[in-house]
């Protein structure tokens, strides 16, 4: 059972206020328990979590290099393992470290079957160094290497679908999460420590400051990404999908007009090609997961 | 004080850094209208709401940034973001 | 015990012998020997390791870290584009301080793609932070792991090591190796007590990052403890002779210098073949003598100075090349500067590079060059080819 009462990641942390990722790691913890060893990629959440000394970490916590968390994770584990310790895994890195610059180390550490939970949480660009794109950036979001402009919608290509790829490696237990859904993401945490092996979970963590909205929205824009069907929570066991969260489903444009990175589609007139676009990314989701509520026709 | 080998160091000392110093709104907790649902505790992006002995969320001015995340999610409505003078 | 042993077996020996609890290394020639007879030494119950088959030489060194951050005692290996792959974790390891051992076994640099000797992979890590010994032969391979790990792991450094070791050239001959008993090495080498340790009853932070207010004293830091890493060589060294029967007390070790007009300077398995041609101009008159650099991190200024302060000149032997330098090795400028204000003449010769042979005669033509005034120069270039 989730103690929702453990606090592992301690106030002071300088992170923009309503943080996503910050709330992320503070219910990752609740959710992974005390007896857990962190391993941490290079980015936003290293940087206002760690400045020499001052760390909000009440675990253990090690970073190395923004690509290499999933080996050290492996060479952690592989050491308890010999040392007949007992402490959990758990690797938390953002959505570069992830898709893109992390892909190779990943790839090994889940091929070769290690023991441990690796969690993306996926603010969807590097956020670190000022809003550039990544491999998990939406289709159409403008980010500062995917501009709109004249010639530019903004980002060019859909979100690499990273879930079934690990799948795909024989992952016993995958999941996406949002930090709108607290109590989801901490079983789901939970879960995935105390599943013998390799384990992901790629937490849907709104950013204000790289997206564009109010700090006081972070909940609000993460559910919004849920009911829209941008965003879906599942969960896959050994390569299925067992489980997601069903809607009634708004229309995208209920998620895409309050972010300052899909404006262009809105500018100086609303785009209905480029919208219609993102509805079948959608559509597609829905159909894929079956998360559209059935309503009962209008008597 | 010397070094830690390694750039190493013991928890704690994140509190040093008293965040509440960025706030510009301030959120007022309205005892009347809480529900004491617990959810605006489990939300807070910086873990500085507690619970006191009746069940009530107290927040600590000293680390909360006045980000409204609590004030636009609570179901209750008993949280208001004011503007804080300083 | 006396056996006539591959290199990379002497050096398998060896890391059986030091009992590392994780092996994480990535396969690449002509490192392999080392790593598939580890393999099987776990396969067969003789090594109690956990031996990590990585993806890339970047996430075997990755996975050191790791392990030796939970606190196991750690060993990889690698050789040329594998230790430039691993060239980011290196400046990590040595700056949380992890006290990795690793054998680089010598390779030449791509492009254009090598298989062969050199050691421009290990020189072009110079500023990593590691320090590096150079073995001359495979009973130097082997003897140097063990001082290597006692060196590394001691409490007053903390600080990762390499041992080089000569490519085919060390790795792939079989020489006459004597063994040390596991009672010795353990006596020799305790259990591996970690300072910082991944422990969740006793949480740390390890890795965190420092603003310019903290910075500059970390790297402070780690030169001290190269500083410390000198001294204790040299102790550790004595010991482990008082211990084999074999002694490393000497960061440099001199040979037939004590009258010499020339004085090479080399490292590793070369030094066997200058020795030679040292006997055979000695023979012949010429007084020539070797200055064989055991440790090139941390670097052995003093000893250096003091060891050829009697000679004319100085030939430095460089299996390397810094491109675009005045002395062209870059080995040279350092030597160079231990002698400054000697009024002695310092000489960089490039050879041996990708594999070439290096023979007696190149080393009595270079004491030629050398008496002639001429050096800081490739040698041996082939002249219908440029």
């Amino acid at each position: 059972m989730v103690d929702k009462s453990l606090e592992l990641f301690d106030c002071g942390h300088r992170a923009c206020g309503g943080c996503g990722p910050a709330l992320a790691a503070r219910l990752i913890m609740k959710g992974a328990g005390a007896n857990t060893i962190v391993v941490a990629s290079t980015g936003c959440m290293e940087v206002f979590s760690t400045p020499y000394p001052e760390t909000a970490w009440k675990t253990p916590w090690i970073h190395s290099l923004f690509q290499n968390a999933a080996a050290v994770a492996s060479g952690v584990e592989a050491s308890l393992k010999k040392q007949g310790r007992d402490e959990k895994v758990v690797a938390i890195c953002g959505d570069g470290a992830t898709f893109d610059i992390g892909m190779l180390c990943i790839s090994g550490a889940f091929e070769r079957g290690h023991d441990i939970t690796y969690i993306c949480y996926d603010n969807e660009a590097y956020m670190n160094t000022g809003i550039q794109r990544s491999g998990a950036t939406p289709y159409d979001a403008s980010t500062t290497t995917s501009p709109a402009g004249r010639n530019s919608l903004g980002n060019s290509r859909p979100k690499k679908d990273l879930p079934r790829i690990l799948a795909a490696h024989g992952a016993p237990y995958v999941a996406t999460a949002s930090v709108s859904y607290p109590n989801d993401l901490m079983q789901k945490v939970e879960r995935a420590v105390n599943t013998p092996g390799p384990c992901y979970i790629q937490i849907h963590t709104p950013c204000s400051t790289g997206w564009g909205f109010e700090g006081s929205k972070t909940i609000e824009m993460g559910k919004l990404a849920i009911q829209t069907g941008l965003w879906v929570n599942f969960e896959m066991v050994d390569g299925e999908v067992v489980k997601a969260k069903k809607v009634v489903r708004k229309p995208v444009e209920e998620y895409l007009k309050v972010q300052k990175r899909f404006r262009h589609l809105f500018r100086p007139q609303p785009n209905t090609e480029e919208i219609a676009k993102i509805q079948a990314i959608a559509d597609k989701n829905a159909e894929r997961y079956g998360i559209d509520i059935k309503q009962k026709p209008q008597e | 004080m010397a070094l830690n080998i390694g750039c190493a160091a013991k928890p704690g000392r994140a509190r040093d850094n008293r965040t509440g110093s960025w706030r510009v709104f301030i959120p007022r907790f309205s005892r009347e209208k809480c529900s004491k649902c617990g959810l605006c505790i489990l939300i807070c992006p910086e873990g500085c709401i507690s619970e006191d002995e009746e069940g009530m969320p107290v927040p600590d001015y000293d680390y909360c940034k006045g980000c409204g995340v609590c004030a636009d999610e609570c179901p209750a409505d008993a949280i208001e973001m004011e503007l804080e003078e300083k | 015990m006396r056996k006539i042993m591959e290199g990379s077996h002497a050096v398998a020996e060896a890391v059986r012998l030091i009992r590392p609890g994780v092996i994480s290394a990535y396969p690449i020639t002509p490192q392999t020997h080392i790593v598939e007879r580890l393999a099987e030494m776990v396969a067969d119950g003789d090594l109690d390791a956990d031996y990590i088959t990585v993806e890339s030489e970047f996430s075997a060194l990755s996975a050191c870290l790791g392990a030796s951050a939970a606190g196991s005692r750690v060993y990889s290996a690698t050789t040329s584009q594998g230790l430039a792959f691993m060239f980011e974790v290196l400046f990590n390891v040595a700056g949380m301080r992890q006290p990795v051992v690793m054998s680089i076994v010598n390779r030449a640099l791509g492009a254009p793609l090598s298989i062969w000797n050199d050691h421009q992979d290990s020189v072009s890590c110079r500023d990593s932070g590691w320090f590096q010994l150079y073995a001359e032969d495979a009973q130097e391979s082997m003897d140097l792991h063990f001082l290597a790990y006692r060196v590394a792991e001691d409490h007053d450094v903390l600080l990762p090591g390499f041992v080089c070791f000569d490519g085919f050239i060390l790795s792939h001959t079989y020489e006459p190796v004597d063994m040390p008993t596991q009672e010795e090495i353990d006596a020799y080498l305790p259990p591996f007590v970690p300072v910082n340790v991944l422990d969740a009853k006793n949480p740390i932070s390890m890795g965190m990052y420092a603003t310019p207010d903290y910075y500059t004293e970390f790297r402070y830091d780690i030169d001290r403890a190269m500083d410390r890493a000198k001294d204790l060589l040299v102790t550790a060294g004595r010991e482990l002779g008082e211990s084999i029967g074999r002694d490393y007390s000497g960061l440099v070790e001199e040979y037939r210098l004590e009258d010499a007009d020339t004085a090479f300077v080399a490292m590793g398995s070369l030094c066997g073949t200058v020795k030679d041609a040292i006997d055979e101009m000695r023979d012949s008159g010429i007084k020539a003598g070797l200055l064989k650099i055991r440790s090139y991190r941390p670097f052995p200024r003093a000893e250096i100075a003091k060891a050829l302060s009697g000679v004319s000149r100085v030939a430095v032997l460089e299996k390397n090349v810094s491109l675009g330098s005045a002395m062209k090795g870059a080995v040279g400028p350092e030597v160079k500067d231990a002698l400054w204000g000697s009024g002695i003449d310092v000489f960089s010769y490039v050879l041996g590079l990708g594999g070439r042979d290096v023979r007696k005669k190149d080393i009595a033509a270079i004491n030629a060059l050398s008496i002639a005034g001429k050096g800081d120069m490739f040698y041996g270039l082939r002249e219908e080819l440029i």
